[in-house]
């Protein structure tokens, strides 16, 4: 039976009602009284020397308040990263610096040289075209494995090599993994590429940031994910600001998907150039400035090899991977080809024997940072593909093939440092082999050659980890901060609570699902409890949202803060009752003695604690409580996804038919605010699979720089999808038993739908072991007519 | 954009006069010139907006069975307006773009653009429609001269377009997956005394037509007739979206779906 409030309902999401109704309260919807606009002058070749900058005519032109160059921040830090990864010597990696303004050299098309602040963006538009600039140019340096060699050509002239690390997880003996290799039965091997991808959330990245001359306190409202890391990162690292006299606003949101989780260049300057100019500051992104600055996602190269035994059973596994980091390190860049990707690649198999091997680069592109699964899609496109490669080759069912492989015993211990701690791989394939109706296929199949169309059938495992932390374990690892999340749950004296949380909603839901959970917890109607986020002078120092952490850390602090609010108000009805308080039990919203008719209601208790004139002397008034919550380990949510696609053999135009996703989320709190995040991650994952490919040419320019270029997922490009989410192994160690939902999508459904395609074209007669994402029709033409 | 003077008259006489004015632009429906604009990579001193120009507008059945097309008429009107005269240019004009861009969009600023991957162009040379303009009709076989080029002089505008009616016709469009402009569009006409064939999106220098198919087709109008014809891949466009062996492929398969549209 579905209820209709509280944990487990499906409560409409409130925040869509002023989203929908143009109601919403957007960064660029914010105007300061006096602000004026800056346009950045960036970069239009991949790599030069910047010979001399001349602004003198641009300082003249009507309009214009100041104009900075990279001089202008020489005593600034520059932008930093927020992971230290060692390499597989030991060796910290390479980190070079990221000015927020270019100092020496340009080191891809969009990095900033100068900024123009002026009355209006036209007038600082035109003064920048004024700007006279010599810059030489210099070789672009884009192949990942020609930039590795010795000789290449230097993105930073100041580093050895364009090798940011050369890391290493799993088994470190390779004498051991090659001797696997050597006595396997069969091992199947796979080059692939990860495609490059720009996120592209509806609203580009805008700052607006003022300084207050009278009280030196600045404000910065900036499109985040996270203001208070933004907040520390921006005070501790770049401007050397004390925290309490900078605020960070994040109002409404309009999508993140990972993108919006740094700290940028921008935010920095708005917040710097506020001051200098003496005038509010304003920045909106063009959307042709956001797909040459904003962090793009993916872009690795990798190799995966397989073994297996005379069984069919997984005996090793070796991947080497070359990961694009773009000419700098962005916040969390280094952190996912290694600590989100390696750790990964044992999948839901228990494979003994596991080596990944990564070769993080610099090159003369985009930096490339987390995007809706950072790293997670990466390792299980590549697993995936070279399993099914592998059924192929095998001639065995490649559903049996990873059941047979699959891990059933919890806790599991990976090789490559991970423990799950539960799970039931089996039992989500079952849920997706009836939800799919997989037993169907053959005649649909059928159907499909009778219209001239070639159909196949992809499956996908996944494993994901999610709610990084806990934050010693995440330390040792060389993340530069906690992560761990807070939440303040305020009641107010008629009862009705305001929750500050450091999770930051755009998109999510969380004003939704979370007062949800606490309505449900104290028994009263939802709609008396709401959300407030997003803003460092409000909200208790929580890390954001990102990496589907925000119910299972930021809602278990949640959790614990309103557990600690009605151990408080039970002391208070126990006075009010005149009874123990041990004997004080709390449903529906009423404070009763356990075993009598006498209780006291929700309201009348939380109003004596703001008008304490009968109470209990040993207790403060007021009832408001904090809690901060490090979760003890990552959570494990796991799927098996279907896609069913059809591929017109004369154009190549491939078609998703049916898309099936049954997900182990554990607990789940909003159902249909589940099924909407599944929903967009595999709207997300069929772009990148179908359709999405951010591509430069050999001089480093970028070839799909708009939306006419960039192929973004529309709706008839997307088939109504199927999802269960009934297969529940509930997280062991948080206090909802949640695991996260908000990446599930992007990362289980790009191989579905490559190892469609292919199933598609090998049971047509075709012989085709890989096809590159974006699987367009031109490259499947290609494929097929090799 | 920078900074232009704007006009928007109610005559083609008055706008005729207004695009006298040294670097004044026509403005059609503005989906190529506003962006352009924002862009800052035009810089006009006017725009003279055709939209208010009543004579320019809508679509009409002439005496001879022909069909005229406004043109400042709109894509959506094409679509409505035209679907009982000429269904498939009517069905053509309601594939372009998404509804604002049709409802913006006119023919006249299309085909003057002639975007080589644009729809119109391979419409209006496939029916071998006549432009016409404020001084002169041109066949369109004479218009298109190559990509983003046209017979149009400076100041001239194309007030209309006269399609004749073929007895059967069909646009069969593959999209580009990004922009969604054709990646290659054929558009056959079967006339009387032929089959006209014209490709948009193939080729470096635009909307062509493919003559060899033409010759075929008239002979024998089914979809075998073009089994053995090839386009030549060495002027097909190239990109990020298409090998140049994959375009000229689809003009292949394309042809023949048209056909099939038509039989």
């Amino acid at each position: 039976m579905p209820k209709d409030s509280g944990i487990g309902a499906s409560s409409k999401r409130r925040e869509d009602v002023r989203f929908l109704t143009g109601a919403g309260n957007y960064t660029d919807d914010i105007n300061v009284h006096g602000q004026a606009y800056v346009h950045f002058l960036r970069s239009d070749i991949a790599h030069g020397r910047i010979k001399s900058i001349d602004t003198s005519a641009a300082e003249t032109m009507p309009g214009v308040v100041k104009v900075f160059t990279g001089k202008d921040f020489e005593g600034v830090g520059g932008m930093p990263c927020g992971w230290e990864v060692t390499d597989k010597h030991g060796a910290p990696m390479q980190e070079p610096p990221h000015p927020i303004l270019a100092q020496g050299k340009v080191r891809h098309v969009g990095d900033p040289i100068a900024a123009v602040v002026a009355d209006s963006l036209e007038q600082a538009r035109d003064a920048a075209e004024a700007i006279e600039l010599d810059i030489e140019e210099l070789p672009a340096v884009l192949d990942m494995k020609a930039a590795a060699q010795e000789g290449a050509t230097l993105v930073h002239d100041d580093l050895k090599n364009n090798i940011c690390y050369d890391w290493q997880l799993g088994e470190a003996d390779d004498a051991k993994v090659n001797e696997v290799f050597a006595n396997a039965a069969h091992v199947t091997t796979l080059d692939l590429v990860n495609n490059r991808l720009v996120a592209n959330p509806m609203e580009p990245r805008v700052a607006v940031a003022e300084y207050n001359r009278g009280t030196e306190d600045y404000t910065l409202y900036t499109t985040s994910q996270n203001p208070h890391v933004i907040r520390l990162l921006m005070c501790a690292f770049v401007l050397g600001l004390p925290e309490h006299k900078v605020r960070v606003v994040a109002p409404d949101v309009g999508g993140g998907f990972g993108t919006k989780i740094f700290h940028y260049a921008e935010e920095a300057f708005c917040t710097f150039a506020a001051k200098a100019c003496g005038r509010p500051v304003k920045w909106t992104a063009s959307r042709s400035e956001a797909f040459m600055s904003d962090a793009q996602g993916r872009d690795h190269v990798s190799t995966i090899e397989l073994a297996l035994d005379a069984d069919n059973n997984f005996i090793g596994l070796r991947t080497n991977t070359y990961a694009n980091l773009g000419a700098y390190l962005s916040t969390f860049s280094s952190s996912v080809p290694t600590w989100l990707h390696g750790t990964l690649m044992a999948g839901n198999y228990k494979t003994p024997v596991i080596q990944v091997n990564v070769k993080a680069m610099f090159t003369n592109t985009v930096p490339v940072d987390a995007y809706r699964g950072a790293g997670r899609p990466e390792a299980t496109f590549q697993l995936e593909r070279v399993v099914d490669k592998a059924a192929r080759e095998l001639g065995v069912d490649p559903i049996a093939l990873r059941r047979q492989n699959f891990i059933t015993q919890f806790p599991y211990d990976t090789p490559v440092a991970l423990t799950y701690d539960t799970g039931d791989y089996n039992g989500t394939m079952d849920k997706l082999e009836v939800a799919a109706d997989l037993a169907g296929f053959a005649a649909r199949r059928t159907e499909s050659e009778a219209k001239g169309k070639l159909r196949g059938l992809g499956i996908n495992c996944y494993i994901e980890a999610c709610g990084i932390a806990p934050s010693n374990i995440v330390g040792m690892l060389g993340a530069r901060a906690g992560l761990y999340d807070a939440a303040t749950v305020r009641v107010n004296a008629t009862g009705s609570i305001s929750v500050m949380v450091g999770a930051h909603s755009h998109g999510q839901g969380h004003e939704t699902a979370f007062p949800q959970v606490v309505a449900d917890m104290i028994g009263i109607d939802e709609s008396m409890v709401e959300i407030v986020h997003g803003d460092t002078s409000k909200i208790p120092f929580g890390m954001g949202t990102y990496g589907s952490r925000s119910l299972a850390v930021c809602g278990s602090a949640m959790v614990k803060a309103t557990e600690k609010v009605i151990e408080k108000a039970k002391k208070i009805a126990a006075h009010l009752l005149e009874a123990s308080e041990a004997d004080i039990e709390l449903k529906d919203g009423q404070f009763s003695v356990a075993g009598t008719d006498k209780s006291v209601a929700w309201g009348d208790v939380t109003l004596t604690a703001y008008v304490p004139h009968n109470y209990p002397l040993e207790v403060e008034p007021g009832l408001e409580e904090t809690a901060f919550y490090d979760p003890a380990n990552f959570t494990f949510p796991a799927g098996a996804y279907a896609c069913e696609v059809e591929v017109d053999p004369e154009t190549g135009q491939v078609t998703i038919e049916k898309f099936t996703a049954a997900d182990d989320f554990g607990n789940i709190i909003n159902p249909m605010i589940v099924d909407g995040q599944v929903h967009g991650g595999i709207g997300q994952g069929i772009g990148q699979a179908l359709l999405e490919n951010c591509a430069y040419d050999e001089n480093g320019q970028l070839l799909s720089a708009s939306f006419m270029d960039y192929a973004m997922p529309r709706a008839d490009d997307v088939p109504f999808y199927e999802v269960d989410h009934s297969s529940q192994t509930p997280c062991t160690h948080n206090p909802l038993g949640v695991k996260g939902c908000g990446e599930a999508g992007a990362i289980g459904s790009p191989p579905a739908v490559v190892n469609a395609v292919l199933d598609a074209l090998n049971s047509g007669g075709k012989s085709v072991d890989h096809i590159d994402m974006p699987v367009s029709p031109s490259r499947v033409w290609a494929a097929m007519n090799s | 954009m920078y900074s232009f003077e704007f006009e928007k008259p109610s005559t083609i006489a008055d706008a005729v006069a207004a695009l006298g004015a040294e670097d004044a632009q026509a403005l059609g429906g503005g989906q190529t010139l506003i962006p352009t604009l924002k862009q800052r990579l035009a810089a006009p001193s006017a725009l003279i907006s055709l939209s208010g120009i009543a004579e320019m507008k809508g679509v009409c059945v002439n005496d001879d069975g022909s069909v005229s097309v406004g043109g400042a008429t709109t894509h959506a009107t094409v679509a409505s307006e035209a679907a009982g005269s000429y269904p498939a240019l009517a069905a053509l004009a309601g594939q372009i773009g998404d509804p604002a861009v049709r409802n913006r969009g006119t023919i006249g600023g299309s085909i003057a653009n002639n975007d080589p991957a644009a729809c119109y162009p391979a419409g209006v040379l496939g029916s071998g429609a006549t432009i016409i303009t404020n001084t002169r009709e041109i066949a369109a076989d004479d218009f298109f001269e190559g990509m983003f080029s046209t017979a149009l002089d400076e100041g001239e505008i194309i007030t209309s377009v006269r399609f004749p009616v073929p007895q059967a016709a069909s646009y069969q469009k593959f999209l580009q997956p990004a922009s969604r402009f054709a990646l290659v569009g054929v558009y056959l006409a079967r006339f009387a005394d032929g089959v006209r064939v014209a490709v948009t999106g193939a080729s470096e220098d635009g909307v062509f037509r493919w003559t060899e198919a033409e010759q075929a087709l008239t002979k024998e109008f089914r979809p075998d007739a073009l089994m053995d014809l090839r386009i030549n891949p060495a002027n097909m466009i190239g990109d990020l979206h298409g090998s140049k062996d994959y375009r000229a492929h689809l003009v292949g398969v394309m042809t023949k779906r048209a056909v099939q549209a038509c039989v």
